[in-house]
């Protein structure tokens, strides 16, 4: 092992804040994205909406609202805050869709939407406190990997489901809420850097930034219940030894 | 290639982004150097754990909840 680990700072993003939400103007029909041949099946749902077609919405609600409540919460931290969230997302969302212009796609504005109602909810539980994703960013943990012990075959089969779920998120919740957003867009729900970068508001520098010392210390925090150990038993989710 | 420099490359390892020049070179280096290859393969582990077992899951019953206040609205104009 050899060399100093560095890594230059592209965080040169601006803050996403509650006040900084785009508000694009109004068109009168969406264009497909440029450099895409086909429309987005979005599109035509977006398109029915505005017709005047509800039950077109209904359809978008149902395949995004799993996605966007899990957003809602990896901000929040509070699962009825999350509910209000997802609520307040989709309605602002069809309140607004004369806005939307289409030169993004419906999901990738409507996380932003989410976002923002989000930071608005920690706002207002803060009294008032200027929230945002960036908050606690400037962090070296987990830039350097310390735990370099391989992990037991099929780790995950040593805990319960229920004990695996608390490891998750018990996890996930020791990193900055600017690392889990981004993960949890880029790593879980599959968005390119692009999009990811679109919907927080950052630059594609920082998304990348952030996304590799999200998994790196994310694996450096799992490491202590998954790593392989000869004759002992493995961490369980309650145990606070070598928590951070 | 030293460690540093594959770690700077370790998510577009991951996500399959990098040529097929860098790709060789980064072989190479993982072919020795233990600690690097532990480093992917519980990296790429750790995002194949989340992605599978997703957390803050919505249960079917408020789901089902949820939409139907967010639709009874949208029908009125919100």
């Amino acid at each position: 092992m050899s060399g100093t680990l560095f890594f230059c700072n592209p965080d040169n993003h601006r803050q996403l804040n509650p006040d900084d939400f785009p508000h694009p103007t109004a068109m009168a029909t969406i264009q497909p994205i440029a450099g895409e041949l086909e429309p987005h099946p979005d599109v035509a749902l977006v398109e029915r909406v505005r017709a005047g077609d509800v039950s077109a919405y209904d359809a978008l609600v149902r395949k995004y609202d799993r996605q966007v409540f899990r957003i809602a919460q990896h901000i929040t931290q509070n699962r009825e805050d999350a509910e209000d969230v997802m609520q307040d997302a989709f309605l602002k969302a069809y309140q607004k869709l004369d806005q939307f212009q289409g030169n993004s796609k419906f999901y990738t504005w409507l996380v932003r939407i989410a976002v923002n109602e989000s930071l608005m909810r920690l706002r207002k539980r803060r009294t008032g406190k200027m929230v945002s994703i960036d908050e606690d960013i400037e962090t070296d943990e987990g830039n350097v990997p310390r735990d370099l012990a391989d992990w037991a075959p099929d780790p995950e089969q040593n805990y319960t489901q229920a004990e695996l779920g608390a490891i998750l998120e018990k996890t996930i919740k020791g990193l900055p809420a600017g690392f889990r957003v981004v993960f949890e867009l880029r790593d879980v729900q599959g968005l390119s850097t692009e999009d990811t970068a679109e919907a927080l508001g950052l630059s594609i520098p920082a998304v990348k930034s952030r996304l590799l010392r999200a998994r790196l210390q994310l694996r450096e925090r799992l490491s202590r219940y998954f790593r392989m150990k000869k004759g002992s038993r493995q961490a369980k989710p309650g145990e606070t030894r070598n928590d951070k | 290639m030293t460690c540093s420099e594959f770690l700077a490359l370790l998510d577009d390892l991951i996500d399959d982004s990098v040529s097929a020049e860098t790709r060789t070179e980064l072989q190479q280096h993982l072919r020795g150097c233990d600690h690097c290859e532990v480093t992917l393969n519980t990296t790429r582990k750790t995002i194949e754990i989340y992605r599978s077992h997703e957390i803050y899951d919505l249960p079917a019953g408020l789901r089902e909840r949820l939409h139907a206040a967010i639709m009874a609205r949208c029908k009125k104009g919100c």
